[in-house]
């Protein structure tokens, strides 16, 4: 049973062991450690300029990288990890890393507030070799904000500095299988058990169960405890809102729960999968779930936010619930030993509230398959393009027999309390010939399904006129000629 | 994509885009390393992506220091009927509390007006508005103690949005007028006339680092705050009013700024005056840093307008006259409200001789966060409704809105008076758009757009070049002055200090090579510095674009009053005439015979020669007479074109920028990698004003979007891959500036204009030209598709009948 936040500072070990949990990595790196080179932009996750790097020991004696925004990131995900941060980049001999390097020479920064966070995020590109196009650069930093530059010179830079990216286990890095040795020394797989009280004399506590056994008896313990996944939502809470957690339990480092499982019908994610690790899976099934997963928060988030999280936060403008609600998918729920599954759309009551009992969790989400006679679009609508929450999100699926339709499953985002099924538009749908007049019909439903409501995203006309447009499109874009309605994304 | 696309802003630390700007740069083989002309890096680069660039929350922290919470206003208006802060002072780790009482000066940190209260006192007038501060060990302690207050408010009635107040007629400063000939004459008599109304939104400078303030309390009532600001001389300056201090005893350190772009004119004051304020009355080091969200909710913005216009012209396009009513929102105070008004005025021209014109501008007094400067300081607003006239003239008479423009360009040979009766001398817009035509391919791809147009149901393609004169100096005549200090130590080291602030644009490399070129020694051996009220006094906000023209030139002042004096020496020492005394690159020729620049110093040190010396500068020229609303108020005027395409998504208003052409004159540049890195960036962030953001405020007058989660500035993605930035090469400053150079912080903001005329283009192709798009800014999404929806069931009720 551990107690103590066991994790490498650059090289250097560090145990924690007198913080609150809830303390964010940024925080603590700027105000405990005294490195500055980290920056607050946003305390939101939406900036980038807190980015730093995270290691992580892999199956392979390896060392998994990746990069993740330290502002809503708590302390004890360090726990058996490596931190690296803005501050690590430099040779011994005081040399620029090759990404400061390409930084500096292609005028890369001008105020250089946001500077670190570019540059961690393009070191972790350089070290996994995962971004090496120029839209991969693009895609790879959508998640961090510069006000100066316009980006070209930050994009000339990362082309140029990780076009032969991969260098994580290589050159340039303290030798990886010593710091993995290092990082298993530090983290003996118990449970860490952390209890802070803070100078008002608040008492908090943190658990960071390993498996599904001590998850559930854990929770069953401290059943008002807060879940925490990903954090990039309950990060906020604290960042934010400013609400006082009193019980956490993580349930990212449980194995059961970081577990996908495939058959040749459904796909199956363990509440901690996290979106980058479900995004590959989730493009197989259809290309729109991968231009989705692509716009879906940015690459830090992604890292750390999860499927699970993503669902049982039962946000009204989520963006994975109406896919999976669309494709077909069942929760899979556990208190104790007690489990059971349900649909997914039956699991979001109302606003704020979901069909999970005191102490029940999300274990997994078991998702359909496209059989061969169904058709499948979804549709992400935004003010932005990237690292936005949709205004509406739609996902939609009818299944055919011929050119009937004979199941139509038409899911929305951001169109009412919680993500929800357009049952009238649905029912439009059943019996009729693929194509333009049944979607107009369903179009025209669509309008007794919902009374979405006006905000800073979108007025409520625009969505409901959106809504009906985009049944519009996913009739032209699947009516079988194979051919899509080009998306003005495409053009450029 | 085509690698060949990729931007060329010159390699750092090369010389590959200098023109040389003397010809005894011919006459030596060898350069100085970092002379004006060469695209120097950034001289903080290596810093910033090291993070050893330390701002003002980077700094160590003294011991005992304290961290202020602001508490805000949760009203936009209504009286304060009571407030109980007595569980906020007995709050855990709290060291003070202060409210307007516990003020020993006055209680404002406004620029001008004397009207925004550093505490509201009784009455608040905004939802944010700061109430009271909260000093502790922490900021999260300050925090939670402020929460503990007790506030009892009487509402009143609010006027929130610019409509509001406009049917209220609550105008916050007198109304202004400009005219130019008989302008309702020339609109009755003309054979052609429109007119038309433009909403344009306002903007959240969004810079990355906060506004921050940390205050050293110093012996006999002195304080030191280091603030984030673009204009220290202001900050000092009301710290001192807010403390009861003389000026002298307070002084401003700023070494760089996470971004400004008007954003840390006159916002930083009120935070300074209250770190100051706890310091002194603590005897503690006190921090004022704001998150994010406070930080956008307590700070003005870019105004958003209201602009109606009417044009009369003939059938070539050729204006007759126009006439333009412009109304802002100034939000509570005026704060540069009336300045920003004026310089909208001065742009409803842009680029265009208007013969006659009358322009009208309403400053509005609304509920709401006092508005403030923002990169273009109202001229973007006001050429934004010029454009669209000019688009609704060309629709009007079925041409190219691009031969409307070149219709009306004012004449390179000069004659032609703006509004305000000033000749303009300098256009070289004409050209400028002929080449930029060309170079572009504009002709060509207007064909293709419309092909492609024809082809495509859902979407659709847009096309517009738009030009930029904007006109540089402040319009305020005291401004336009600048100080520099400059120390040339023993070694041959030299020391450069002037008013100017870095905010990331560059400012400080460009001075600094300005000195390495006076003295022909490498830019390593010149010691950038941080600005401070100490060393140079009563400067200018770095704003207005003016940074480089003002202090280039007082920095130049300065390093030729040592030049010289060594000159003097040398020539008095051995015995040569002055003009036989050169400076040569790192070295200084004196007859037959060289010595180093460092050994010159040290022999003029032993004879007692004066090392160091101030600069100074005033623009020369500069007038406005309100009361007839004539005069000169700039120097000169800087240009610029742009070319955008543009596709809309007419099922959901979705929008990208395909293609980008810049063509940009920055006279002879002083560094071509910073004034790229200034026209691609100010480009980009143009973009984003108009198109994804965009500021809400929900009907109790609170803003809704104080954070990146809700408020949209671009990422990487929105950038188009085709960007193709030139600057113009034949650009030379016809007026005397710091080498032949010109301003470049704020014209490349106004490019993006092409941008949102693109996409009003690509709207009305979806009536397939039938009906003039009323497209209002931001062109979100949503309006877009709604424009959409508008032009066609306008062109089908055309149809119809």
């Amino acid at each position: 049973m551990g107690k103590a936040i066991c994790f490498l500072l650059g090289d250097e070990p560090r145990r924690v062991t007198d913080r609150p949990p809830t303390e964010t990595i940024l925080e603590y790196l700027r105000r405990e450690e005294r490195l500055p080179g980290t920056k607050e932009g946003c305390a939101e996750g939406d900036c980038g300029a807190c980015t730093v790097v995270l290691g992580e020991p892999d199956e392979n004696g390896g060392i998994t990288y990746r990069s993740v925004n330290s502002c809503i990131q708590f302390l004890p995900s360090l726990h058996g990890r490596q931190l690296l941060t803005v501050e690590h980049l430099k040779g011994d001999d005081g040399s620029l890393h090759p990404v400061q390097q390409a930084m500096v020479a292609h005028h890369g920064s001008q105020c250089g507030f946001c500077t670190p966070g570019f540059v961690m995020q393009l070191y972790a590109g350089w070290l996994t070799g995962e971004a090496t196009s120029r839209q991969e650069v693009k895609d790879w930093i959508a998640g961090n904000l510069c006000r100066c530059t316009g980006y070209g010179p930050i994009i000339d830079a990362g082309v140029a500095a990780l076009k032969d990216g991969g260098h994580g286990r290589g050159a340039g890095r303290p030798d990886v299988a010593e710091t993995a040795a290092k990082l298993k020394s530090l983290d003996n797989g118990a449970m860490l058990r952390i209890s802070h009280r803070d100078e008002t004399g608040r008492e908090q506590r943190w658990f960071t169960p390993r498996s599904l056994e001590e998850l559930a008896v854990t929770y069953s313990g401290y059943p008002d405890a807060v879940l925490v996944a990903g954090a990039t939502d309950v990060g906020l809470w604290v960042t934010k809102k400013r609400r006082f957690l009193q019980t956490v339990i993580d349930v990212t480092r449980v194995e059961e729960l970081r577990e996908i499982s495939e058959t040749e019908d459904a796909l199956s994610f363990g509440a901690a999968v996290s979106h980058r690790r479900a995004s590959e899976r989730l493009g197989a099934i259809h290309e729109d779930l991968g231009e989705l997963m692509r716009r879906f928060a940015s690459v830090q988030i992604r890292n750390t936010g999860t499927v699970g999280g993503n669902i049982a936060n039962g946000s009204p403008i989520g963006d994975l619930p109406p896919a999976l609600m669309a494709l077909g998918s069942r929760l899979h729920l556990r208190r104790r030993d007690e489990e059971r599954d349900l649909p997914l759309e039956d699991f979001f009551l109302a606003y704020g509230r979901q069909d999970r009992r005191r102490g029940e969790f999300v274990e997994k989400v078991v998702i359909d398959k496209l059989p061969e006679n169904a058709r499948f679009g979804c549709y992400k609508i935004s003010k932005r393009f990237d690292q936005d929450i949709s205004a509406v999100m739609g996902a939609f699926r009818v299944d055919l027999d011929g050119d009937r339709i004979v199941a139509a499953r038409l899911a929305f985002g951001g169109m009412a309390a919680t993500p929800k099924r357009a049952a009238r538009a649905e029912a439009a749908l059943i019996g009729e010939i693929f194509g333009e007049a049944a979607f107009q019909k369903a179009a025209a439903a669509l309008a007794e399904d919902f009374t979405p409501l006006d905000d800073m995203r979108a007025s409520a006309a625009y969505r409901l006129k959106v809504a009906q447009n985009l049944l519009l499109r996913f009739s032209m874009d699947r009516d079988g000629d194979g051919e899509r309605v080009p998306s003005v994304l495409e053009l450029a | 994509m085509d690698e060949n696309l990729i931007q060329d802003r010159g390699v750092a630390g090369t010389a590959r885009q200098a023109r040389p700007h003397s010809a005894a740069r011919h006459e030596s083989r060898e350069t100085i390393v970092g002379g004006v002309a060469r695209p120097e890096p950034h001289d903080s680069g290596a810093r910033h992506v090291a993070g050893e660039a330390r701002y003002i929350d980077d700094m160590a922290e003294l011991p005992g220091t304290l961290h202020i919470y602001v508490a805000m206003s949760d009203r936009a208006h209504a009286e304060i009927k009571a407030m109980d802060l007595e569980k906020v002072r007995a709050a855990h780790g709290v060291a003070c509390v202060l409210t307007a009482s516990d003020i020993p000066g006055e209680n404002d940190a406004s620029p001008v007006f004397g009207d925004d209260p550093v505490f509201a006192d009784r009455n608040v007038e905004y939802h944010g508005q700061s109430i009271f501060a909260v000093a502790a060990e922490t900021l999260a302690l300050a925090r939670q103690a402020a929460d503990r207050a007790e506030i009892v408010y009487e509402d009143c009635d609010a006027v929130i949005t610019l409509d509001e107040a406009l049917k209220a007629g609550s105008d916050l400063l007198p109304p202004h007028e400009m005219r130019l000939g008989d302008c309702e004459g020339a609109l009755a008599k003309a054979p052609h006339k429109v007119s038309g109304r433009v909403r344009i939104g306002g903007q959240d400078h969004f810079y990355l680092e906060g506004q921050i303030a940390y205050a050293l309390p110093g012996e006999d009532g002195d304080i030191v705050v280091h603030s984030s600001t673009q204009h220290p001389s202001e900050v000092q300056h009301n710290v001192a009013k807010v403390l009861g201090l003389s000026d002298h005893a307070v002084t401003i350190e700023v070494r760089r700024m996470g971004g400004g772009f008007g954003g840390k004119e006159s916002q930083p004051a009120l935070f300074a005056a209250i770190a100051a304020l706890v310091a002194a009355k603590t005897g503690r080091p006190a921090k004022c840093r704001l998150d994010r969200d406070d930080d956008m909710v307590m700070t003005g913005k870019r105004h958003d307008f209201l602009i109606d216009y009417e044009v009369g012209f003939d059938g070539e396009g050729r204006i007759a006259g126009a006439a333009f009513d412009q109304a802002m929102r100034c939000g509570y105070s005026a704060d540069l409200s009336g300045a920003i008004a004026d310089r909208a005025m001065f742009h409803a021209d842009n680029a265009y001789a208007l013969n006659a014109a009358r322009i009208r501008s309403r400053r509005m007094k609304t509920h709401t966060v006092s508005n403030t400067a923002f990169r273009g300081f109202g001229g973007p607003q006001g050429m934004v409704a010029t454009e669209r006239m000019i688009e609704k003239v060309a629709f009007a008479l079925g041409k190219d809105p691009l031969d409307i423009r070149k219709a009306n360009f004012y004449p390179a040979a000069g004659g032609a008076l703006t509004p305000y009766h000033m000749e303009v001398t300098d256009s070289v817009i004409a050209e400028m758009v002929e080449e930029l035509e060309k170079s572009s391919d504009y002709r060509t791809r207007r064909e293709a757009v419309r092909a492609f147009n024809q082809a495509s149901p859902v979407v659709k393609k847009g096309l517009a070049l738009t030009p930029v004169k904007f006109g540089i100096s402040f319009t305020t005549r005291h401004l336009n002055q600048a100080g520099a200090l400059v120390h040339v130590y023993k070694d041959g080291s030299v020391m450069l200090n002037h008013g100017g602030t870095e905010m990331g644009q560059g400012l400080f490399v460009k001075v600094a090579q300005v000195v390495a070129e006076e003295f022909q020694i490498d830019l390593a051996r010149v010691k950038i510095t941080s600005t401070r009220t100490d060393k140079v006094p009563n400067t200018s906000a770095t704003a207005a674009s003016s940074g480089s023209d003002i202090n280039g030139m007082a920095a130049q002042a300065a390093a030729r009053t040592i030049k010289e004096r060594l000159i003097a020496f040398a020539a008095e020492a051995y015995g040569v005439s002055r003009e036989k005394i050169v400076f040569r690159p790192n070295r200084v020729q004196i007859g037959d015979e060289e010595m180093s620049f460092a050994e010159l110093v040290e022999e003029a040190y032993l004879a007692r020669i004066s090392l160091s010396a101030t600069g100074f500068y005033a623009t020369p020229g500069i007038t406005y007479d309100r009361e007839t609303a004539t005069g000169h108020p700039f120097l000169y005027f800087a240009y610029g074109a742009a070319c955008s395409e543009v596709a809309i998504d007419t099922l959901t208003g979705e929008n990208k920028v395909l293609r980008v052409d810049i063509l940009h004159e920055v006279g002879r540049s002083l560094n071509p990698a910073v004034d790229m890195g200034q026209i691609e960036g100010g480009f980009i962030q143009g973009m984003g004003w108009l198109t994804t953001e965009e500021l809400c405020w929900n009907g109790k007058g609170e803003l809704t979007t104080h954070a990146p989660s809700t408020y949209k500035i671009p990422t990487a993605n929105d950038r188009p891959d085709d960007m193709r930035i030139k600057i113009w090469e034949k650009g030379e400053s016809q007026a005397e500036t710091i080498y032949r150079s010109k301003a470049v912080g704020e014209p490349p903001l106004m490019l993006a204009i092409s941008v949102f005329s693109a996409l009003a283009d690509a709207v009305s192709a979806a009536s397939d030209y039938k009906v003039f798009p009323d497209l209002d800014a931001p062109a979100t999404p949503e309006r877009i598709l709604f424009a959409v929806e508008d032009v066609r069931r306008q062109a089908a009720g055309k149809t119809a009948a």
